[in-house]
Parts: C-alpha cells; sequence; structure tokens
C-alpha cells in the first residue's frame, strides 16, 4: 500500500506524536508498504528517507503556549505538491484539529483519509472545531483512530462519530540492546526508576522509603534514578543521610541513554501509585528484559500479564516493594525467569502489531473508494 | 499680634485651598484612569472583532484561520461576556499586573482547560497570532484582488494600532497618578482615599516583526 502520513508538528522537536508517526512509519515500512511522511522541519535537519520537509515551522501562541506549527498558502502549496507526486492509497493525517499541516491536507484532498487523534482536546478547544474550515477538514475523514480511551471519548462527546482505540506501540527492538552505563549494576546489586521525580503519582517516594528498609540491610545495593525534576537536592534529601551517596540521579536523560539505564540496573521499580493508563515506560522495561517489581495498579496488572511478567507488590505499600525487591535481587533464577517472560508478554505491544492494526483501518476505507487526489477546489478558498 | 494671627489664618487657607487642589487633582486623574481603561477596552475588542471576522473569512488557508481563531477565543472571557458583561468584566482580574492569574485560589482545583489565561497574555497571543499570519512571506500578495481582503486586513492593522495608542494613553495615565500618589503630601494626608492604585496594562502589540527576524521576537 502507498501510504502518506502527515506530521503537525515540527520533526526537529522531540515529542510524542512525532515519535508516533516516526515508529509507526518505520514499522509499516517493515511491514512492505510504501510510506511517505510530511512534516514541518528546520531546512538543516537531517531527516530520514521517507520524510519530506515542508519547511520551517513558524512558533507561534496556540492554547496557551508556544507551538512550532506549518501554515498559510506555502504550506498549502507544499502539501498539494506532495499528494500530488504521491499517489497515495490512503492519507493518514495525525491531530487533524491542530492548525497545521493534517489539517491543511484535509482540506485539499480527496479520497480514503484516516485521522490519528492523539490527545483528548480540552474543553476551551472543543468550540474551535465547530468553525466551518475545521468541520469541513474533520467531514472529509473516512475512519478515525484514537490512541486512549479519553481521545475516544472526547471526540464522541465533541466532534460526533466515533472512532476505534489504537494505543501507542512499543518500539522492543530499540530496547533490546544496550551498553550499561560504567560501573554499573555493581556487585551490590541495583534497581531503577525512571519517571518524573516529583509527579507523586510517578511513586518515587514509596520506593525511597523502600529503599531505607532495604539499603541497611544491603550493604552493596544501589539505586539509579533518572528523570526530570523541578529540585534534585530536594529529592535526595528526603533520603537518610548515611544511604545518600547510594543514590544516583541523573536528572534527565536521552532516549539512548535510557535505554542503556534500563540495561544498567538488576531489578526495575515501577512504583506509581495511579495515573497510568498504560504504563509506557514499564512496556519500555518490559523489552530491554529487565526483571520489573511494579505496583498493582490496573495497568500494570495488565501489562504484567497479572504477576507473570513482573513481580507485583502492594499499591503505595513500601514493606511490600522491600519485600518483593528483596526477593528478585536474592533469585537470579526468578530474575531470570521474569525476564524472559516479560520479553514475550512485551512483544503483544509492539509496533508490528499496532502497524498491523492500523493497515486494517486502511484497508476498510479504500474499500470501493479511489486513490488520494487533490481536490478541484482544494488550495484555492470555497 | 492681629497681624499674627492673619498671617496664620490666612496661612491655613492657604494650605487648605492646596490640599483640596491635590487631592481633586488626584480624583480626576483616577477619573481619567477609568476613562483611558474603557477606552482600551474598547480597542481590544474591536481589534478581536475584526481579527475574527478576518478567521472566519474565507481568504485564508484552513491552519492560519484557526490559529487566529484560537487567539481570538483566548482573549474572551469564559462562556462569553454575556448580556450585561462589559468588556472590562475581564479586566478587574485581568487588567492586574502580569503574571497574575485570574481565578484566583481556585487555581489549583479547577482543571486546566477552564482556567482563562491572564488578560495581558492572552491579548500578546493574539498579536503573535497575527503577526505570524502577517509576516509570511508574500501574504499580502497571495491575498490582493480576492474580494473584500485589501479592505479586510487595512481594517486589522488599523484596530491593531488604535490597541497600540490606546494603550500608551492608558499606561501614560496611570503612571501620572501612581506618581500624584505617591507625593509625600498625597500620602500622610492619605489623598487618594479608598481609590486603589491602578495598574499599568503591559502587552505585546507590534504587529510588524522584532529587528531581530525572528517572527515573534522569541
Amino acid at each position: 500500500m502507498k501510504i502518506g502520513i502527515t506530521c503537525p508538528y515540527s520533526w526537529d522537536v522531540p515529542g510524542g506524536v512525532q515519535q508516533h508517526i516516526r515508529d509507526l512509519a518505520e514499522a509499516l515500512i517493515d511491514e512492505g508498504h510504501e510510506v511517505s511522511v510530511i512534516s514541518p522541519a528546520d531546512d538543516d535537519t537531517p531527516l530520514p528517507p521517507y520524510v519530506t520537509g515542508a519547511g520551517r515551522a513558524v512558533p507561534v501562541p496556540y492554547n496557551g503556549s508556544v507551538a512550532r506549527l506549518s501554515f498559510g498558502f506555502l504550506s498549502v502549496s507544499r502539501v498539494r505538491r506532495w499528494i500530488k507526486e504521491g499517489g497515495f492509497d490512503v492519507l493518514h493525517v495525525h491531530e487533524p484539529e491542530i492548525p497545521s499541516l493534517s489539517l491543511l491536507a484535509c482540506w485539499v484532498a480527496s479520497g480514503p483519509i484516516v485521522a490519528t487523534f492523539h490527545t483528548a482536546i480540552p474543553r476551551s478547544r472543543v468550540l474551535l472545531v465547530t468553525y466551518p474550515v475545521v468541520r469541513t477538514g474533520l467531514e472529509k475523514i473516512n475512519g478515525r483512530i484514537a490512541v486512549s480511551e479519553a481521545a475516544r471519548t472526547t471526540l464522541v462527546e465533541h466532534i460526533g462519530g466515533d472512532a476505534v482505540v489504537i494505543p501507542n506501540g512499543v518500539a522492543t527492538r530499540r530496547y533490546r540492546k544496550a551498553e550499561p552505563l560504567p560501573g554499573w549494576p555493581g556487585p551490590g546489586g541495583a534497581i531503577g526508576f525512571l519517571g518524573r521525580l516529583d509527579e507523586p503519582r510517578k511513586g518515587l517516594h514509596v520506593l525511597l522509603k523502600a529503599f531505607e528498609v532495604l539499603g541497611p540491610q544491603r550493604p552493596g545495593l544501589r539505586l539509579l534514578i533518572a528523570g526530570p525534576a523541578s529540585d534534585a537536592e530536594e529529592v535526595l534529601h528526603r533520603v537518610p543521610a548515611e544511604l545518600r551517596d547510594r543514590v544516583v540521579l541523573l536528572g534527565q536523560v536521552s532516549e539512548d541513554d535510557k535505554v542503556r539505564v534500563l540495561h544498567s540496573v538488576d531489578v526495575f521499580c515501577s512504583p506509581n501509585t495511579g495515573g497510568e493508563s498504560f504504563g509506557i515506560v514499564t512496556a519500555e522495561a518490559m523489552a530491554a528484559g529487565v526483571p520489573i517489581v511494579a505496583s498493582d495498579i490496573e495497568a500494570f496488572q495488565q501489562v504484567l500479564r497479572g504477576g507473570e511478567a513482573g513481580e507485583l507488590f502492594v499499591t503505595g505499600d513500601p514493606d511490600d516493594l522491600a519485600r518483593a525487591a528483596g526477593r528478585l535481587l536474592d533469585g537470579p533464577a526468578r530474575r531470570a525467569a521474569l525476564s524472559a517472560a516479560a520479553l514475550a508478554a512485551v512483544a503483544d505491544y509492539d509496533w508490528s502489531v499496532v502497524a498491523r492494526a492500523v493497515t486494517s483501518v486502511y484497508e476498510t476505507v479504500v474499500l470501493g473508494s479511489t486513490q488520494v487526489a487533490v481536490t478541484a477546489s482544494g488550495g484555492e478558498f470555497p | 499680634m492681629i497681624i499674627d494671627l492673619i498671617i496664620v489664618i490666612a496661612a491655613a487657607l492657604l494650605m487648605g485651598v492646596y490640599v483640596s487642589w491635590r487631592a481633586g487633582r488626584i480624583d480626576r486623574l483616577h477619573v481619567r484612569v477609568d476613562m483611558a481603561r474603557a477606552a482600551l477596552d474598547v480597542t481590544l475588542l474591536r481589534r478581536s472583532s475584526v481579527a475574527l471576522e478576518l478567521a472566519t473569512s474565507g481568504l485564508l488557508d484552513p491552519a492560519t484561520s484557526l490559529l487566529l481563531a484560537a487567539a481570538v477565543h483566548g482573549t474572551r472571557p469564559p462562556g462569553g461576556y454575556g448580556g450585561a458583561g462589559s468588556p472590562s468584566q475581564g479586566g478587574s482580574g485581568g487588567m492586574g499586573p502580569p503574571g497574575k492569574k485570574s481565578g484566583g485560589g481556585l487555581g489549583g482545583v479547577v482543571p486546566p482547560e477552564t482556567t482563562q489565561r491572564p488578560r495581558d497574555l492572552a491579548e500578546s497571543d493574539l498579536t503573535r497570532a497575527l503577526r505570524a499570519a502577517f509576516s509570511q512571506p508574500d501574504f499580502r500578495a497571495s491575498l490582493s484582488g480576492k474580494e473584500g481582503a485589501d479592505e479586510l486586513l487595512a481594517e486589522v492593522e488599523a484596530a491593531a494600532h488604535q490597541v497600540f495608542l490606546a494603550r500608551k494613553f492608558y499606561n501614560d495615565v496611570v503612571a501620572a497618578t501612581r506618581e500624584a500618589r505617591r507625593r509625600p503630601l498625597a500620602r500622610v494626608l492619605r489623598l487618594p482615599g479608598r481609590a486603589t492604585a491602578p495598574e499599568f496594562f503591559e502587552m505585546d502589540d507590534s504587529l510588524v516583526a522584532e529587528a531581530s527576524g525572528a517572527p515573534l521576537g522569541l
């Protein structure tokens, strides 16, 4: 299949939507499809071969923050040309309610269009989708995908119509192998944590409390903590002074270093107290094959297959966490078994699975339809 | 003796006249502040109306239209102005110092999407959205010849310029009032009474891009 994908945000700025599009495009290419992505990008940004740059994105205030978007008649003509030359069987737009390339693509294109909605639209923006220009664009969409139940609910309630939920995948391949950070995990063992340090729902405080039990019992055990914090010093001061030099804070790390962190520890801990619908970080740790100890919130029960693919502890209970982590640290055989089970379980969430689900949406919308083309009036003003 | 008394009484009278003149001046300044604020409100409202007209005119591409519409939407209080609400309804909180959140103590309880962005920031956002639209290369050329385009663009620019002027005048009279209130006599005798000190209204109101070349001066 020839697939054209539009990305609304600048390719050179890290972000969830861009990452999703990259992973999806690569998974679709692996499945043997022909994929072309158009995205705003600076002229000197090196782009993967499947990405067409639509010119520099302009920073504009949108929704209370500054977003880098492509708009204006020059962008319209670039999108037109891309669609004309692409000869796509299906056009897949992402976030068509954002004033950028996806909305423009909906406007100028005719033929089978699939749209993916990533975020739940805040109430303040709901009004905006009623503007005729947006309505016209959204009405051309033949199939809608929401990446979460929350995103789907917003669509159903505020825009009307329905969407299939296809959650984000995990690029398991990227996590499989990496060099541990120098000196890690070390002879005394190490426990890892990834996530915002000062977001209570990520549960770092539970892990730190558990370390107060584990640390004195196991003189060599260390904590490796990566993630942004507004005040890292304050985090460190929550640890008793005698244990402090065994807690290593890396701050925010790059994607590559994140994988290395996962390979630098004996046990990975997901102490979240709630607020996770899927637990992407936990799934990534599974893809790296690290044995996992996680709180027993619903999201983790599901992804860890009720404890088959990782040790579960009572949510928010540091003593139970200390016991569970202790069992893993003392049992190399148990660790190896959990690691293998996690690798097997996470395959269900791989992007190749997501790509196949998305492909079946494509196949549905192209039935009885012609190729994607530029509308007669597209790019002209109605 | 009598001469001394006359001098004292005359001095007291003169003093009284002077003090009441100062008090009257401060009072008049506050009235002028109110008038200037009303004028500023009107120009801001007018600018957002014309910007919305441009957004919905069908002259622009949908992305630019939506950007402008979103920025206009951000300048309106939630739920619109209502029947009786005056434009300065948002001003009671929004005209406050930059960064001050309207909604005050509720900020933590109300979900983020229902909190109103402070007015100075929202109006600056509209300026930047307009600037991003107007600073596209050949923006004017791409629209000229379309019906009503030139008039509408001129109207937007005129409205934006009026905001610039009204804000300048408003801040001038605010500066004069604050200066008058700061005088020792005014402070000691509490001449302003219960009138609170007026606040400056700071915002980005230039439709012309900064010399730095960045479309937003960011």
